[in-house]
């Protein structure tokens, strides 16, 4: 019965993509039939078929206990979402903290953690307590990068998700100026600000982003922050939850457990 | 791409402690502490030239078409910066297209066409109309055009018409004085609305910005006053330079005390951020905001004017005075953007680590560049006192 | 000019004519600037949604794997990789699976590519199975013993520190180095097939210390010894005392 329901399941996922590799070899070859009016219609007919972005809201949830600093998250948002791998620019990093008795907590992150960690040479007896944090977008509900753009070039989504315009942006950099947790950045190719997306151009057709599909511990869950059904809630009702800066009310939809309180 | 990933490298080495990667790369250079700078020159001249008009401080009469010029020549090449800044200034036409109304930035457009039009060029064109019209009827060629067109092609100098002008004047700069505090108050509220960086989000900030505007803008006057003068071998007026040094000196008291209280205030409820931030100002921001911002750019010209004021000195003495003093004030004022400006990007959001800034020569983010904007307004100015000379003798009787 | 029997100063005339003509032109030029679907769903240009979400997928997601590899899937839906996805180690495969000739996946068979997350690092949590690559099997690859879809070790793991090798370094540091691990954690055998459902016990009352803490047990003298009834009050002996580094104040 499993394996009968794996099949429709597998069956369903791949009409979808030879759907989306069909439609993007047309875009390759026929330009003109996206244009800006008529990819409404397209749109319509291949993807949002079933996808109605008011009946979502995206989060994510990190367990810090569970992530390894292995990087695999980094890396494949960069692969997945075309990032320059040079150490400047990231979509999601990840952290690592030593709190050290009698001394400051010592943070670092190596080229984003992209190729993990190496062990540190510290004597291991000074060191309390030690962990990674993936770090990435909050995808605030009260966003304070959409709220300075001077255009309208960054926006939040009805699902919930903060998106950058990129044929639009000015490359003004307000907005990178306004995010409190260093997710955006200036991408040196188009001169535009970019950050992560939730990998939105996956979630609406039922995948889940990058980084969470390449978390070997699952320290990364994502899903629904209303709907009862989905991982996130069970996610949120077993932990006690904590989010990033949150005396600067920015709404924030990336919910960590076990969160120290050295974490910035 | 290339030239983006060799400058970040050689930043990486800048370092200490933690930075969020993204971090390494300072978005707001130079170009944008010019801005700031020149418009609030603009701001700071077109106030004393509002003390003349408003306030009618006659002593200050001979420096009010030159005020207006230079609000006009700087105002000129104030977008020049941020166009030179975006990553596509192709597309900043959208900044009128669509301005998104929750973003201080947005407003730029409108400010600045609202000031640029119906402030400063009004207020001009109302106060020299009369003139270009008589200068129009005594010219030739080209020059003759050139009068008429500006003056839109007016003809009345009756008794009426010049009374109307006085009254458009004074009601223009009624309306100038709240659109110059809008013109350089929003660039401090740009700043100042940041809740992601505590240098930076302040009430204070739109405030000190003003204050800054208005000492630096008395300044500038003063120093062009003072070298236009001698080079067209014509007195100084020492009650008009005396009244200029007397309202920079007050000003500058205020500017100070803003100044103070804010760190006052920031040392006194210690913050998350404090130690961070104490840590960026006694190492990497120690000269340019205590030695410069402060000693060199601040105390040291009040002192030097209150003892113009105390002990009575000769003129050629109070001259010196006036003239150096006017000058380090100019430092002190463009460092005080650059350390708010640079400053605040100096140390990480999380709070854990700094980073340096990088100025490069060439290139439009270079100090080339940035010279030639700042000497650029020096030069429509001098087109401006041919075409328009603020100078008592060149008015029609 | 005369309005209402007044006359209208010229430079009013003059000024409002400019004004108008300003007006208009600002009007005209934003009519034909902005694009036409600004202002949809928000204040941004709808088809920005559909730029974004026409981005090529790289990442093809662990699911559907199982169309041609159901042998493998099913091998390691038992193992301790089950959680692991298959694109981690074959990299991106939306490729692969439009034509699999052509793109052949990659499977890492170097020894640097599983201590990216299995090389001992104090900072990765406790019990996550981790080895100090240069001193285990420095020379062999490690899919020599591991299989990856099931990567059992090839025999359990005969100490404790094989896991736990943070907690092994710590108690070398202190006086409990001689006190074996199974003296205060009684450990089910099972417990180094299946971890997290066999789990080690932990002492629950101060006696246990007193086994050789307190004043009458029958240890060496050099042996530190407190009255256990009342030392502490109403702690228990590790809230104070870290049992793996006990000196530690």
């Amino acid at each position: 019965m499993k394996e009968i329901k794996t099949n429709i399941e597998n069956n369903i996922q791949r009409r979808k993509f030879i759907k989306n590799i069909l439609f993007s070899a047309t875009a390759l070859l026929f330009p003109k039939f996206i244009g800006a009016a008529s990819v409404g219609k397209i749109k319509d007919w291949v993807l949002f078929g079933d996808y109605n972005a008011k009946d979502h809201l995206w989060g994510m949830g990190i367990d810090i206990n569970k992530c390894i600093g292995c990087g695999r998250c980094v890396n494949a948002c960069k692969v997945e979402n075309n990032v320059p791998k040079v150490p400047y620019f990231f979509r999601t990093w990840v952290e690592r903290y030593r709190i050290i008795k009698g001394k400051e907590t010592v943070v670092d992150s190596p080229n984003g953690a992209i190729d993990g960690f190496k062990p540190q040479p510290e004597s291991d007896g000074n060191v309390i307590r030690s962990f990674f944090v993936p770090k990435l977008c909050n995808q605030c509900d009260n966003p304070p990068c959409v709220q300075v753009c001077p255009v309208g070039a960054t926006f939040r989504t009805d699902d919930g998700v903060v998106l950058v315009d990129k044929e639009y942006c000015i490359g003004c950099r307000y907005c990178i100026q306004g995010c409190p947790y260093g997710a955006r950045y200036l991408d040196p190719d188009t001169q535009t600000a970019e950050k992560c997306t939730f990998c939105y151009h996956r979630i609406v057709q039922g995948l889940s982003p990058a980084c969470v599909e390449a978390c070997p511990t699952q320290a990364r869950i994502f899903g629904e922050v209303k709907k009862k059904t989905s991982p996130l809630m069970r996610f949120m009702r077993k932990h006690a939850i904590g989010v990033l800066k949150p005396s600067l009310n920015t709404e924030p939809k990336v919910f960590y457990a076990n969160m120290d309180m050295e974490v910035r | 791409m290339e030239e983006i990933v060799i400058h970040l490298s050689s930043m990486l080495k800048e370092v200490t402690g933690y930075i969020y990667p993204n971090e390494i790369e300072l978005h707001w250079g130079l170009l944008i502490v010019i801005y700031p700078y020149i418009t609030g020159l603009v701001a700071g001249a077109f106030i004393l030239a509002s003390l003349v008009k408003i306030f009618n401080v006659k002593e200050l009469q001979p420096t009010y078409r030159i005020s207006m010029l230079t609000a006009l020549a700087f105002l000129f090449v104030a977008p020049l910066p941020l166009l030179a800044h975006l990553g596509h200034p192709e597309k900043s036409y959208e900044i009128f297209l669509t301005p998104n109304s929750s973003s201080a930035m947005a407003m730029f457009g409108f400010v600045y066409a609202w000031y640029l039009m119906a402030v400063l060029l009004l207020e001009i064109w109302f106060d020299y109309r009369k003139d270009l019209i008589i200068w129009a009827s005594k010219e030739k060629g080209i020059r003759k055009w050139i009068y008429k067109i500006i003056s839109l092609f007016s003809k009345d100098v009756s008794e009426s018409a010049l009374n109307f002008d006085k009254k458009s004047i004074k009601a223009v700069t009624l309306i100038g004085i709240p659109s110059a505090f809008l013109l350089h108050g929003y660039v401090g509220f740009i700043f100042g609305s940041i809740k992601a960086n505590p240098w930076w989000s302040s009430v204070l900030m739109p405030i000190v910005f003003l204050f800054s505007a208005i000492v630096s803008g008395i300044a500038l006057v003063l120093l062009i006053y003072m070298v236009i003068t001698p080079l067209r071998k014509k007195e100084i007026d020492m009650k008009c330079l005396d009244k200029l040094a007397s309202y920079l000196f007050y000003v500058m008291i205020v500017d100070f005390s803003l100044e103070i209280l804010d760190f006052i205030h920031r040392s006194y409820e210690a913050e998350e951020s404090i130690k961070i931030i104490a840590e960026l100002v006694s190492g990497k921001l120690f000269v340019s905001l205590i030695v410069i911002q402060l000693l060199i750019g601040m105390i040291i010209p009040l002192g030097s004017i209150a003892a113009v004021k105390f002990f009575k000195l000769p003129a050629e003495l109070r001259k010196s005075i006036y003239f150096v003093s006017a000058i380090l004030v100019q430092v002190g004022i463009f460092t005080t953007r650059w350390n708010v400006v640079v400053g605040g990007q100096l140390f990480s959001k999380s709070f854990r680590g700094l980073t340096a800034y990088k100025m490069t020569f060439f290139g439009l983010e270079g100090l080339l560049t940035s010279v030639a904007l700042l000497l650029l307004p020096i030069l429509i100015l001098y087109f401006l006192f041919k075409i328009l000379p603020p100078w008592d003798e060149a008015r029609s009787s | 000019m005369k309005l209402f029997g007044k006359n209208i100063p010229e430079q009013v005339t003059r000024l409002t004519i400019i004004l108008i003509f300003l007006i208009v032109a600002f009007i005209f030029l934003r009519s034909l600037l902005v694009p036409p679907d600004f202002g949809k769903y928000g204040h941004y240009r709808a088809s920005a949604v559909d730029e974004i979400i026409l981005q090529d997928i790289k990442y093809a997601g662990s699911v559907i794997c199982y169309d041609c590899h159901d042998d493998v899937v099913d091998s390691k839906s038992e193992g301790y990789h089950n959680k692991v996805s298959c694109e981690v180690c074959h990299g991106p495969a939306v490729l692969h699976i439009d034509d699999p000739e052509e793109f052949v996946l990659e499977a890492p068979r170097e020894r640097g590519y599983c201590p990216l997350c299995h090389e001992y690092i104090p900072s990765r949590p406790t019990g996550f199975p981790q080895i100090v690559s240069a001193s285990h099997n420095p020379m062999r690859p490690c899919i020599s013993c591991h299989n990856p879809h099931d990567p059992k070790p090839p025999e359990p793991p005969r100490e404790c520190k094989a896991c736990h090798a943070e907690i092994s370094r710590t108690k070398s540091l202190s006086h409990h180095v001689n006190v074996k691990c199974t003296f205060c954690h009684e450990t089910p055998g099972d417990h180094k097939i299946q971890p997290r459902d066999f789990l080690p016990t932990k002492p629950s009352k101060r006696e246990f210390c007193g086994l050789c803490h307190a004043e009458n047990s029958n240890v060496p003298d050099e042996i530190p010894r407190v009255d256990i009834a009342t030392h502490g009050e109403q702690y228990m002996c590790w809230q104070c005392h870290y049992p793996h580094l006990p000196e530690a104040n």
